[in-house]
């Protein structure tokens, strides 16, 4: 039986490799998908909390961020479309139009 | 089972993360989700495994290789753009990320979360989950359907191609 804390060691890289994704890549859809990875590693996170605990709530939060994941991945590749025909690029260093 | 689930999710996220084509990224996250959703099986979660199969690497993942066939992205740019770096601060940096793990899993192991964790019959079934959904939960539930509904009509609005 593996205990919690190896469930929460792999969530926690699962996390920082998100993280190191958004920070080092600069290619929106690179960056877009390394945030998804950090929302499954909370997901893992909260459904391994849920069978230590014994309450099915953890089940419920899992889904809910599910469903935000797929309305920001809707929404946000759309905003992508809406750029790219502006200007042709999925860098965001190059995507500075609202700088000063 | 988990050491052989956890260590590929680690190994294809580190190769999303590194890897030089979005196409190949995406197969990569493809494979994280369907190793998450076998760690989701081991932890009794079996609808929480389906909806991540089904809706993750089922429709996220086509929503995003759909986008990277649109934009006809190529892999052609410098996987790590060089910019100004500096050695110390990246130095303390990595010591700092490196010290905040330690801490984190001695913690982890001084605390009383390493109990082996015993669960009921049917736990994480569909009806125990719908049931828990339908009551407990309802205006959460009802909540997350507007904001579909939103997220909807905002996307085939920012992506109509003129906006009157």
């Amino acid at each position: 039986m593996v205990p919690l804390t190896h469930y929460l060691l792999l969530s926690a890289i699962l996390f920082s490799l998100g993280v190191a994704g958004v920070l080092l890549r600069r290619n929106v859809i690179m960056i877009f998908m390394s945030i998804e990875l950090m929302l499954n590693s909370v997901n893992l996170t909260f459904i391994a909390f849920s069978k230590f605990l014994n309450n099915l709530d953890g089940h419920i939060f899992t889904f809910m961020v599910m469903t935000v994941a797929a309305a920001e991945a809707a929404v946000g590749l759309a905003i992508v479309i809406a750029i790219f025909r502006n200007k042709p690029t999925a860098n965001v260093d190059e995507i500075n139009l609202m700088k000063l | 089972m988990f050491y052989i689930f956890g260590g590929v999710a680690v190994l294809a996220a580190f190769l999303m993360i590194i890897s030089w084509n979005p196409v190949a990224a995406v197969l990569n996250m493809i494979l994280v989700m369907f190793c998450l959703a076998g760690l989701f099986v081991l932890l009794n979660a079996h609808f929480i495994a389906a909806i991540q199969i089904l809706v993750y690497a089922g429709a996220i993942m086509v929503l995003f290789m759909f986008i990277i066939m649109l934009l006809n992205l190529r892999g052609n740019e410098p996987i790590w753009k060089s910019r100004d770096r500096n050695i110390v601060l990246s130095f303390i940096g990595f010591l700092l990320a490196v010290g905040a793990f330690c801490k984190l899993s001695g913690t982890l192991k001084a605390s009383g979360l390493n109990k082996t964790m015993q669960v009921g019959e049917g736990f994480g079934t569909t009806a125990l989950v719908g049931k828990i959904l339908f009551t407990d939960y309802l205006l959460p539930f009802e909540v997350a359907s507007i904001l579909l509904l939103v997220a909807i009509v905002g996307a085939v609005m920012l992506a109509k191609s003129k906006i009157d």
